[in-house]
Order: C-alpha cells, then sequence, then structure tokens
C-alpha cells in the first residue's frame, strides 16, 4: 500500500471516476469463495446501510452498500458479489461475478477495486481464485480471512512475502472480531483517491483453465509464502462425532427441528395475539376520534387492517429467521442438510431444501426466502415452487371455521381423537402429500435435473455473532415488510374500495350491490360446480390478500362477527353451503396458492413474474379440480 | 498432470485391473484420487472443491443410513452422495506406496 505515485514502471491506477464524474461514486466489489466470510467482511463494512436486490433477470442475489469510511470525503460503494471458486462461468453465480467484474452487468458499474477476501486456514484451495482474479488487472487487496483460527491452530503466513509475490496488498483480518479492518479501509481510501499503483505480480499466473495447474500454482505460491497450514479443527471433529452420531445425531436433529416448529408456531402466539390486540385499540382509538366517514372507514377496515394483516406475521419470520441464522452462522445447518439429504433425496429433493419446507408450515414466505441457503438452483426452485403446499398458519382460522360448522366432532380414536382433530391432520397430510408430489413432478419433468451432484462443504463450528445476527434479522424484515407489505396494503385497500363503491345517496352499499358482490355474482357459475356461490365467491376473491381474509369477508356478508370462533357466522354457513360445498372449500384453501404475498416473494426471488405465474396457475387449477371432486363425490352421497 | 483424466460417459477402467472406487473407501482409510468418471462440468466442480488426481481423500462420518458421507480433502470437508463417490476412481492401494 506505497503512495508512490510519481515512481517510475508502476502502473498508475485509473483516476477514480468520482473526480471525473461527481455523480459516480467509487465501487468496489468483494469477491471470495463460498464459506469464505464474504458477507461477514461486507456487514462489517457497510453495518445497515446496504440492501438487497436481486441482479436483473436472474436469481443472484445482489447486496449493495456504502463502506463506513473514516474520512468524510470518500463515498465509496460496496458491492457483494455472490460466492465462486473460479470464474468459469458453468452457475448463474459465475456468469453473474464475470458480467460485473467485466463491466457488462445492467445497472451495476464496473468495479474501480476489488477485496478478493480467501479463508486463511485453506489457503492453498482458496489462493486458486486468485489467479484468475489478479490477471484482470484491477486494484485488489488480498485478505485472508478467519486469522483468528489460523493462528489458534497453529498455521502460518507471511503476509508481506504473499504480497510480494501477488504484486498486491495483503491483509491478515478476522472479519467476524472485526481484527485488522482498519487496513481494508485504508485500501479503499487510497484505490478512492487514486494514489494505489498497480505492480505486477513476482509469480507467474497460471492457464486458467487448468484446475490441476491452477491448484498446483497456488501451492507453490503459498510455499513461497511460507504458509503453513492450521492443524484440523479439533472442536468441529469432537462436535461432529456427537452431531453425525448414528443415534445421538438424528435425535438431535429431531429436536432441533422440534424445537424451531414449536417455537415458530406456540412461542410467537402470545407476540402474533398482541400485535393484533395493539391494532385493534387503534382501529377503537381512531373511531373514537374520528367522526364516522368513507374517509374513517377506508383508514381502519382497509388501511388499518390490512397493515395489521401483514405485521402480524413478523414475530414468526423474525423468530424464524433468527433460528436459521443461527443454525446456518453456526455451521449446523450443513449437519442438518447432511442428515435430512438421504429422506429429501426420495422425493427428488435435497438436505438444504428441509428447514426452508419445515418453515413454510408458519409461513410460506419466510420459507421462500430461506431457499437461499440452498446454492444448486433447480433444488432451490423446486423448494419454491412446493414451500406454498405447507400448511401454513394462515390456513388456519378458515381450516377452523369451516371444520367447526360442519364437521361434527364425534370420537375417531378414543376420546382425545375426534372427527375434527382428524379433519385438520387431513389437511395437513392433503398439503404435504400434494407438496412431494408436486416435487416428483417437477423433477421429473421441467425441473429434470442436468445430474449436479449433491456436493455440500461442511464448515468448521463457529459461535454466531450477535451482529452479525441482527443485521440478518433486520434485512430480512425489511424485505418481508416491504415486499409483503406493500403487495398486501394495495389488496386489502383495492378490496375495501370494491366492497364500498358504488355509494348510493351518500351511503356505502349493500354488499351484494357493490363491485365486489358483482364480481361474486360474475363468478358464480364458474365455481358452482364446486358447491360455492357469490358470496364464498367474494371471500375466495379477497382471501388473495392474505387466506384469513376471508373470515373477515364472510364476516361482514353474513352480518355477523368475522372470526373462526363465531357461532353466528358458523350457523350463517351452515345454511348457505352444502356439506359438500363446505369440504371442497377446505380442499380448495389446503392447494389453492390464495397469497399475494407468496407472490411477490417468488416474483422477487426467482426474477420474474414466469415462475410465480406457472406456480399460481398450477395451484389454481389442481385446486379447482381437487374441490370440484370432492363437491361432487360428497354430494353423490358415497359416504353418507 | 496435464490430462486431467476426465472420462464422460464410458464408465470402463482403461486397464483390466479393478478399480476401486472412493464409495468404497473404509471410514479413516486414505485414498488417492485417480481421475473422476464424471461429465467434465460436473468433475470440474468437483475438482475446484479439492477432488483433483493425485489428491489425498479421507470419507469421515456419514449420515445415517451410510449417505451422503462426509470427505476430507484439501483441508476441507466436502460431503458427497455415494452416487458421486462411486464415479471417482482412487488409485491402486499398491501405487500409492
Amino acid at each position: 500500500m506505497s503512495d508512490c505515485h510519481d515512481c517510475a514502471g508502476c502502473v498508475v491506477a485509473e483516476a477514480p471516476a468520482s473526480l471525473r464524474n461527481g455523480a459516480r461514486s467509487h465501487v468496489v466489489a468483494i469477491i471470495g469463495p463460498p464459506n469464505s466470510g464474504k458477507s461477514t467482511l461486507f456487514n462489517r463494512l457497510t453495518g445497515l446501510r446496504q440492501k438487497v436486490a436481486n441482479f436483473p433477470g436472474v436469481t443472484v442475489e445482489q447486496r449493495v452498500g456504502k463502506a463506513k469510511m473514516q474520512h468524510h470525503h470518500a463515498d465509496v460503494t460496496l458491492v457483494d458479489l455472490p460466492g465462486v471458486y473460479s470464474l468459469n462461468p458453468r452457475s448463474e453465480d459465475e456468469q453473474v461475478t464475470r458480467d460485473v467484474l467485466a463491466g457488462a452487468m445492467p445497472g451495476v458499474p464496473k468495479p474501480d477495486a476489488l477485496l478478493l477476501i480467501l479463508d486463511c486456514t485453506n489457503l492453498g484451495r482458496h489462493l486458486v481464485l486468485a489467479a484468475p482474479i489478479l490477471s484482470l488487472k484491477l486494484p485488489t487487496l488480498v485478505i485472508l480471512n478467519m486469522a483468528d483460527d489460523l493462528k489458534s491452530r497453529g498455521g502460518h503466513v507471511d503476509t508481506a512475502e504473499l504480497a510480494t509475490e501477488l504484486g498486491s496488498p495483503v491483509a491478515l483480518i478476522s472479519a467476524s472480531k472485526g481484527q485488522g479492518i482498519e487496513k481494508v479501509f485504508q485500501f479503499m481510501q487510497g484505490t478512492s483517491a487514486g494514489t494505489t499503483s498497480l505492480t505486477p505480480p513476482r509469480v507467474e499466473l497460471p492457464v486458467l483453465q487448468d484446475i490441476p495447474r491452477c491448484r498446483q500454482w497456488a501451492h507453490d505460491v503459498g510455499s513461497g509464502a511460507a504458509y503453513r497450514a492450521p492443524a484440523p479443527p479439533v472442536w468441529t471433529r469432537r462436535l461432529d462425532s456427537v452431531f453425525l452420531h448414528p443415534v445421538a445425531g438424528p435425535l438431535i436433529f429431531l429436536m432441533v427441528v422440534a424445537g424451531v416448529f414449536q417455537t415458530i408456531f406456540t412461542g410467537a402466539k402470545p407476540l402474533m395475539d398482541g400485535l393484533q390486540n395493539l391494532i385493534l385499540q387503534l382501529g377503537h382509538g381512531i373511531q373514537h376520534v374520528l367522526p364516522p366517514s368513507i374517509f374513517r372507514s377506508l383508514l381502519v377496515d382497509g388501511i388499518l387492517s390490512g397493515v395489521g394483516a401483514v405485521i402480524v406475521f413478523l414475530p414468526q419470520i423474525l423468530l424464524l429467521f433468527l433460528f436459521i441464522g443461527i443454525l446456518e452462522d453456526s455451521g449446523y445447518l450443513a449437519r442438518a442438510a447432511l442428515i435430512a439429504d438421504r429422506t429429501m433425496a426420495k422425493f427428488g429433493l435435497q438436505g438444504k431444501s428441509f428447514i426452508p419446507l419445515i418453515s413454510a408450515y408458519a409461513c410460506a414466505v419466510p420459507a421462500i426466502m430461506a431457499t437461499r441457503t440452498i446454492e444448486n438452483k433447480r433444488d432451490r426452485l423446486a423448494t419454491i415452487l412446493i414451500a406454498p403446499f405447507m400448511t401454513c398458519s394462515a390456513r388456519l382460522p378458515v381450516y377452523t371455521l369451516i371444520i367447526a360448522a360442519f364437521i361434527s366432532d364425534r370420537p375417531l380414536l378414543g376420546h382425545f381423537f375426534g372427527m375434527q382433530a382428524g379433519a385438520l391432520l387431513g389437511l395437513y397430510v392433503l398439503g404435504f402429500v400434494a407438496a412431494i408430489l408436486t416435487a416428483r413432478l417437477l423433477k421429473s419433468s421441467i425441473l429434470k435435473s442436468e445430474r449436479v451432484p449433491f456436493v455440500l462443504e461442511m464448515p468448521p463450528y463457529r459461535w454466531p455473532t450477535l451482529r452479525s445476527l441482527s443485521l440478518r434479522l433486520i434485512d430480512r424484515s425489511k424485505v418481508f415488510l416491504r415486499r409483503a407489505g406493500t403487495v398486501i396494503l394495495l389488496v386489502i385497500v383495492v378490496l375495501w374500495v370494491l366492497e364500498n363503491l358504488p355509494v348510493k345517496n351518500g351511503q356505502p352499499p349493500q354488499i351484494a350491490d357493490s363491485f365486489a358482490g358483482m364480481i361474486g355474482h360474475a363468478v358464480e357459475p364458474v365455481i358452482k360446480p364446486l358447491g360455492f356461490n357469490w358470496k364464498i365467491g367474494i371471500g375466495l376473491i379477497s382471501s388473495i390478500a392474505a387466506r384469513e381474509v376471508i373470515v373477515g369477508t364472510l364476516g361482514t356478508i353474513y352480518g355477523k362477527e368475522g372470526t373462526e370462533d363465531s357461532l353466528g357466522l358458523r350457523k350463517a354457513l351452515q345454511s348457505d353451503l352444502t356439506p359438500g360445498g363446505a369440504i371442497a372449500l377446505l380442499v380448495f384453501f389446503a392447494f389453492a396458492m390464495q397469497c399475494m404475498s407468496t407472490i411477490a416473494v417468488v416474483r422477487r426471488e426467482t426474477g420474474g413474474w414466469k415462475w410465480p405465474a406457472i406456480q399460481f396457475a398450477y395451484m389454481t387449477l389442481l385446486a379447482y379440480v381437487c374441490a370440484l371432486i370432492t363437491n361432487q363425490v360428497v354430494r353423490s352421497g358415497i359416504f353418507s | 498432470m496435464l490430462q486431467m483424466s476426465v472420462n464422460s460417459g464410458s464408465g470402463a477402467p482403461p486397464s483390466g485391473a479393478v478399480a476401486r472406487t472412493l464409495a468404497q473407501l473404509p471410514e479413516g482409510e486414505a485414498g488417492v484420487l485417480d481421475r473422476l468418471d464424471l461429465p467434465e462440468d460436473i468433475a470440474r466442480r468437483l475438482m475446484e472443491l479439492g477432488f483433483l488426481p493425485g489428491h489425498i481423500i479421507v470419507p469421515a462420518r456419514s449420515a445415517p443410513g451410510g449417505e451422503p458421507r462426509v470427505y476430507r480433502v484439501d483441508g476441507s470437508e466436502v460431503a458427497l452422495r455415494r452416487e458421486t463417490a462411486s464415479r471417482l476412481i482412487l488409485k491402486p492401494a499398491k501405487d500409492v506406496l
């Protein structure tokens, strides 16, 4: 990191863009292999000043942030690139990395400098990536991460010698502990001020296509820098002898899964109830303060209930991501994926699909966001496409209402397990079966893997840091609130308008005469074979906002209290729906993708409308056909 | 070393000797990789993870049921399913010594 502006032979780095064009900031890209601590470094350098999006048109996540530079003048934009082992464009990740580095990615400026982060406990293998990166001839800081591990396990590397060999500055750091981070800031300070020069490497770079030669080159460079690999991680071996024990391993795995499941389900319940109450109180408060008007109705029944429908899921989502964060950062997630792999392989999926699918029992939205841990794009897509079949908690109010109204609670297996519980369990099983059959169908048709092998790196166990966990929670809740929130809010407001217009004599219309009622009547011929009337039609349309919204809507339509334990609503449904129609409605809800936020998140995660459109069409068709069959079978009286 | 010994498709070993695969190597025993009997792009992906001809591989613990199994290779631990491990051909034991 010399300040040799004038020295002969030095290729002075391109003048910083900020000098040429005041609007453009200095762009630094972070690149490194998976498990090198890339994201930890990115979080260290940016803190909360980051945003997450997708690279245009692909499923690869793009994280961009502003570096927290000590020197006020410097304006440095950091781009976190996907983890790659090479720049051979075989996967989407590698293609994206190549395109960004070449300045060929639309919307992403060509980086002015690079941070190459490598795990120095495994320098031999990680240095392989240095060859293609250094051949780009951009100012590059080679960051050797996990310095604390290297030291504690008796490894060594001569950074000065390595810097001379590679012709690039080298910084030995620990991103998780924050050691040596100042060297990274100094480097960015230098490149943004244009004072960093490029020195040609002392060693010759290898032919990039030849992996064995690249590996040999990396070994030679390492030896030149007196690299001594650290001893194997003792604690990781010890912990693996427990967590991957033939008997204890699966037991611990089941306990972890049960713990996660229990917490997102029952642990979040008081928080969710509390939030719901708060919103209700707020609504009452507004009703006291404001005089009755269309505006008040829009505010309370439209906007407030819309916001409420969204943030009520926030506790579940936060808890879920807290768990996933701990599992992933500690290294246990890889072990869990290993244990689950054999079972998941039977359905054409893989071990890493397991945790997202379990999460989908709470809510499909965080589950789909959690599929980012699956590197294999096809497996990830298959998991995204089947996740909404899992019985999410928004289906429960609908199930509870219909089951209580139409299924008599005769004992089925003793007194503890009646017909109603059996029906609920049956609906859970139905969703699960639909998910695995769909997975098999996908993997044998449109997502037929080109035999990409299951490869899972086992990172050493580490303590998760509070910093990384909280950053992840903030990031995920922002994504959820922004994506799901805006969509649900929009749909709820539109529904409110449909239910309250056209205005007659200054009064909102009866629901049957409203636009919503007209739509209900219009769709009636389509849903009649399923045993649904126009009122259910309105309910189905309103449930696109979120499934449980149908309960409130039916309450409004029948003029009864719109909750799942409302006796009045049950009685009204009993007299208005046939048993066939009621059971068909349950089946319809088990399969249909009645959830705008899921659609929005799938669009975001798959980078386009193609997959959510296919998924919505498939699930709706399946729901329609199965509900139709159910209604016809029940009506024909086979079971009575 | 220039030849990467990547066979695509044909599963037959070149010599008459019955070659041992990584899937047959017992837990804790070291083997030296000879070649990857896999399509080139998959072989390259595994080579990037350290499964290079000439490298020593030691099978470690497996998931219940015997697969996938964790392999220690080139300073890290990587799990493979049996179907993949059985396409990684080891050098005959006498060549190693």
